[in-house]
């Protein structure tokens, strides 16, 4: 919101600098962004008449002009300019100036022209940063000629209007009334404690009668709560008086002619869109507020044309579209030069239907910016008001007494809302003392009026105020004039004591991420949405059920449009990301949810299940990764096997299937070649993705104590050969399920020889035997060679194993 | 008698000369041993007369202890001097490197949130982790936030459906949280949120933390003085804090809370742009309807609730300048995070 010091003070008494000023409106609520002083770029240039202008004697383009500067004595300025004259009023830069110069600042200095010494330069309009809006001239190619009466030697600045300030001033959501110059003052006049009568200041105008009737009919109470019309007579239309034309200027807005600026005035003014149309143009002297029908069509002042939907409301006359509401007005009824009878529309728009339509349309306007952020239903009464004063301040037409409304409204005032409450609630909030003279005096300079009951008291709410509707609203319009520096810190004084902390699930996932962490994987965070694309990089096939993924109905880009349903295309990113900045090699986890829609689209919650995604590129190989999630069955006491798996993006030699009992708990192996070529990888990479839901859910409760056995544990050594299809895992089960004493059988050799014949492998194993607990005496060798003669009977049995 | 002196004189010899263990003890064996010399003496003695055996046998003991004693002490300079030698060739370059397991790191995330939820959990806070998904309700309706406020546009929320949608803030924990617990209830509810909004210094998806104290007499001043504790403890002993007003539909008064610049003490540096101060969180008293929302009387509770961007703590705790980097998930960037 773009406020002009100079705009504000007209409305406000302010005794304090802008500097100052920022620093109060930031105390109550109103950050400033940005604070601009449009004179910084403009340095001691000076009022100066011409006295005597004389040809430069060694150059005919140049003129050497004699200037009278006050008490900044008399200059001799050498110029190129051809449009001075001996009389004339100019601005002058002097020795050590600085002026605006190509979108930058230029300094002057005393120095000599072809030989004659120039004293410094005079200005155009652009090197003081202006134009026609801020000085009649100004625009002019050439030197910018000041009125006769402009008294000489005095800064140029306050004389062209740029001895002010602009505060760029970020309103919060709730406070729509403060988009506008009146609302802001209203907030300044309450932290200066100035007084201050209102929103709107007086509006007195003329206004003659008429027997022009015009109807208003609103089918949409619901999105046009509140329309004023208004009929504006004998209109001559012509260029805006300069001071206006400035203001527009200083917000950033264009001047167009009087009656349209007068509805952009009022619009940065009140905080009210307006618009005006030519009667002749406004068939059967009618309005009526209606949705468009589905493919109806309007061209818009910028003439563009538009094919609208039931979505859009439209301003119509007794034929066609003549507006499209709250977001431009229409191409077929503007006001045109020759407009003598005007038509002013102050209407209330829903935020929501006005955001719809200049979304949908992509057709934004300072209108519909400002209807987006809410307009009160008492601001179209107050816009109508500003707009006819103005009408009659610029003797531009004749207001009309009569206003129109539809009959879905009327002007009477509805009740003010009234809050009532006790000054102790209010203390009770803040947990301070707030001086009941306080509370009152503040609530009051907003504009509330307070019926003081002693210990209670009633604040009825201003119009303008609709955000406020509980006694916390009061409760922060006091603290926030008050100041919160009169907060003081306590500690829950008064409350009870809670016991706090993570929950054992919460403490367990995050030891998970330090297991592998201390493995050696460091923590990724990715995207929860991802490419639908990544399902075909994975090479699913179409009825896998990771393509059922919950799709975003606004993403942005496709490359994000899909919730995660496994986090390995995420990991395998992180993977070619990190190779590419020539790490080349690592080890990444991610614990992160993927979505799972019972039915799509979505009727109910989709379960948010914990993956978590393992990967290891460069150093390591698939046993490196697989002892990673060894390390967390061994830490979480978890039964994993181990099976040979398949998946489609992965080595078909090479990839396992984690089981966890009868359920499958993941995958791990080797990224398939194929894909890491696509890919341009050229290192080997494994990927591990574990339901980490599933894990989660056997993970041991606590510690599980056994006494420790009281005789020492026996191991034997037992080498076998099989065939080349024998499993590890098969060969450990077989040994286990022997006898109970056998609880442990590591593989620690692997071999292969011609001499033990083709498709054979030598397995050499490690067995430790342990005694019963409650066992009364060590483990006999007789009794452990028994158990191991019934292991190798077992395998060859069972896996065709022979003894070496 | 000569004997026993030139034995001792032969064993003297043959000490001198035995360089290893091993030789001496074959030395000693050849004295002492069950065949040596001095065992031999001793079997001769059966052909000695009875009244000189006392005698041969006292000095057989003596010339026992004395072979003893000089083969003892012999032994004991070898022993020395192998160890010495071992030793001397079992000398490593202890400058060469040392064999290192790769060790990993948590997220710096993960470390902020952590310390964060340390900080909280020792004031009493339990930690709430709500879903990221939500419906409308949860993120928007019940924390008072009407239908058509502009927080509620297209542009900031990322939709599934008209009623589901990815949740924009983790202040939707506080409902989900209220609706199962009565007061007293301290809140944590950290998580991932989404916002449709993707430039240099917006990420779409980011970490937010969310703080609920719902209890009786709960004030503003206690909302101060609880993150004047918290400030102290995350960023530097002499943090202070700052409220000035602001506004979230779900609080009332609603505040945006500065902390005074670590970097700087608050004097103003280029990290605070000159003014000693830093945003880092919002906050406010629990709005009535919010509350009502969750089935609990207004009249009776009050509370306060804070929301604070992790990603943000954890730029300003390590100075880390760039959003991105949280998510590029460059291994020199996270092996940084190793504890």
């Amino acid at each position: 919101m773009k406020v002009p010091f100079s705009w504000l003070k007209e409305f406000v008494d302010i005794g304090i600098s802008a500097a100052e000023l920022e620093e109060k409106l930031f105390s109550c609520g109103f950050e400033v962004e940005e604070l601009t002083y449009l004179g910084k770029d403009v340095e001691n240039v000076v009022t100066g008449r011409i006295v005597r202008c004389e040809k430069h004697p060694d150059a005919d383009r140049l003129t050497v002009c004699t200037v009278d500067c006050g008490e900044r004595g008399e200059k001799q300025i050498v110029t190129a300019a051809t449009n001075v004259f001996e009389g004339a009023v100019v601005p002058v830069a002097l020795d050590g100036a600085t002026v605006k110069h190509e979108g930058g600042t230029q300094k002057i200095k005393t120095g000599k022209l072809r030989g004659v010494l120039s004293e410094g330069m005079f200005c155009s309009g652009e090197e003081l940063g202006i134009g026609d809006d801020f000085y009649e001239g100004a625009s002019v190619n050439g030197i910018l000629i000041l009125d006769m009466g402009t008294p000489l030697g005095v800064d140029i600045r306050p004389i062209v209007g740029i001895d002010d300030y602009i505060f760029d001033i970020a309103v919060t959501a709730n406070r729509p009334d403060c988009q506008s110059i009146l609302g802001i003052a209203c907030e300044v006049a309450a932290v200066l404690k100035v007084p201050h009568d209102g929103f709107l200041p007086p509006c007195p105008y003329r206004a003659e009668p008429t027997d022009v009737k015009f109807t208003v009919e609103v089918k949409e109470p619901a999105l046009c709560p509140r329309y004023i019309g208004s009929y504006v007579k004998g209109v001559s239309i012509g260029v805006s008086p300069q001071w206006l034309r400035r203001r527009l200027a200083l917000c950033g807005l264009r001047s167009v002619n009087n009656i349209v600026d007068i509805t952009n005035y009022v619009l940065l003014e009140v905080g009210q869109p307006m618009h005006a149309f030519d009667r002749r143009f406004l068939h059967g002297d009618t309005v009526v507020v209606r949705r468009a029908a589905a493919g109806e069509k309007i061209v818009t002042l910028d003439e563009k044309e538009f094919a609208l939907t039931p979505e859009n409301l439209l301003i119509c006359d007794a034929d066609r579209p003549v507006a499209l509401a709250g977001v431009m007005g229409g191409l077929n009824s503007e006001i045109r030069e020759d407009t003598t009878e005007v038509f002013f529309e102050a209407a209330s728009f829903a935020r929501d239907s006005v955001r719809k339509t200049s979304r949908a349309l992509g057709q934004r306007s300072d209108s519909s910016a400002r209807f987006e952020k809410g307009v009160y239903p008492v601001f179209p009464h107050f816009g109508m008001e500003r707009a006819l004063f103005l009408v009659g301040k610029l003797g531009c037409g004749t207001p009309t007494d009569k206003w129109y409304l539809p009959r879905s409204c009327d002007l009477e005032e509805p009740p003010r809302k009234t809050i009532e409450t006790a000054y102790a609630a209010i203390d009770g909030l803040l947990g301070i003392h707030v001086p009941k003279e306080e509370v009152n005096g503040i609530l009051e300079r907003l504009g509330f009026q307070i019926e003081d009951m002693g210990a209670e008291f009633i604040a009825h709410v201003p119009h303008w105020r609709e955000d406020i509707d509980a006694f916390p609203d009061l409760v922060e319009e006091v603290i926030r004039m008050y100041g919160y520096e009169h907060i003081v810190p306590t500690f829950l004084e008064k409350a009870a004591v809670t016991h706090g902390g993570l929950t054992p699930a919460q403490k367990a996932e995050l030891r998970f991420k330090e297991i592998l962490a201390e493995e050696g994987y460091c923590e990724a965070v990715g995207y929860s949405f991802s490419s639908p694309k990544d399902f075909d990089l994975l090479r699913l096939p179409a009825d896998d059920p990771l393509r059922q993924a919950i799709v975003i109905k606004n993403p942005l880009g496709e490359d994000l449009s899909v919730m995660r349903t496994t986090l390995t295309p995420t990991m395998l990113e992180n993977v070619v990301r990190n190779v590419r900045r020539g790490n080349e090699s690592g080890r990444l986890f991610e614990l992160a949810n993927v979505y799972h829609a019972q039915n799509l689209p979505l009727t109910e919650l989709p379960e948010e299940r914990k993956h978590v995604s393992i990967a290891l590129w460069g150093e390591g190989d698939f046993f490196d990764l697989k002892g990673a999630v060894e390390a967390l069955g061994e830490a979480f006491g978890l039964k994993l096997a181990f099976v040979r798996g398949e998946r489609p993006f992965l080595h078909p030699g090479a990839t396992a299937c984690l089981m966890l009992g009868e359920k499958e708990a993941g995958f791990l192996g080797e990224l398939h070649p194929a894909l890491a070529e696509e890919l341009a990888l050229e290192c080997k990479v494994y990927l591990a993705e574990l339901d980490y839901a599933l894990l989660a859910k056997k993970f041991k409760k606590g510690i599980a104590y056994h006494a420790v056995p009281k005789f020492p544990a026996v191991e034997r050594d037992l080498a076998v050969v099989v065939e080349e299809k024998v499993t590890c895992a098969e060969m450990e089960a077989c040994i286990l399920r022997a006898c109970k004493a056998a609880q442990k059988a590591e593989l620690f050799d692997v071999y292969r020889d011609a001499r033990l014949g083709e498709g054979k492998k030598s397995m050499a194993f490690r067995v430790t035997f342990v005694p019963d607990p409650a066992a009364e005496k060590p483990l006999t060798p007789e009794t452990v060679e028994g158990y191991f003669r019934k292991i190798i009977g077992n395998l060859e049995h069972n896996l065709g194993a022979e003894l070496r | 008698m000569e004997e026993t002196e030139k034995i001792v004189e032969e064993a003297q010899q043959e000490i001198a000369t035995a360089h290893s263990s091993r030789a001496l003890y074959e030395a000693k064996m050849k004295y002492l041993g069950r065949t040596g010399k001095v065992t031999a003496l001793l079997k001769g003695m059966r052909e000695i007369a009875a009244e000189l055996r006392p005698a041969f046998g006292k000095k057989v003991n003596d010339l026992r202890t004395r072979l003893e004693t000089l083969f003892a002490s012999m032994e004991e300079k070898i022993k020395a001097r192998e160890l010495e030698e071992k030793l001397s060739g079992e000398q490593i370059d202890v400058t060469m490197p040392g064999r290192k397991h790769a060790r990993g790191a948590l997220h710096p995330i993960t470390r902020t949130r952590q310390e964060l939820i340390e900080i909280f959990a020792g004031m009493g806070f339990e930690i709430f982790e709500g879903p990221e998904i939500e419906s409308d309700y949860y993120n928007f309706t019940a924390l008072n936030t009407p239908a058509d406020h502009p927080a509620r546009a297209m542009q900031d929320t990322f939709y599934i459906t008209e009623e589901f949608l990815l949740r924009t803030q983790t202040s939707a924990g506080q409902i989900r949280l209220m609706e199962k617990k009565k007061p007293p209830i301290k809140m944590l509810s950290p998580g991932r949120v989404f916002r449709a909004d993707d430039d240099a210094t917006h990420s779409p998806m980011f970490h937010q933390m969310e703080g609920l104290v719902v209890d009786r007499h709960v004030t503003l001043c206690d909302l101060q003085g609880m993150l004047d504790e918290f400030a102290r403890t995350m960023f530097a002993e002499t943090s202070k804090t700052r409220l000035r007003p602001s506004y979230f539909p779900f609080t009332e008064p609603s505040v945006e809370v500065d902390v005074s610049c670590a970097a700087c003490g608050g004097k103003g540096c280029s990290l605070c742009k000159g003014t000693g101060w830093i945003e880092v969180l919002g906050a406010g008293m629990v709005n009535r309807r919010v509350l009502e929302n969750c089935g609990l009387d207004p009249d009776e509770y009050t509370g306060f609730a804070f929301g604070m961007g992790i990603e943000r703590i954890a730029m300003l705790k390590y100075g880390i300048g760039h959003i991105r980097s949280f998510t590029e998930n460059d291994v020199r960037f996270l092996k940084q995070f190793q504890d």
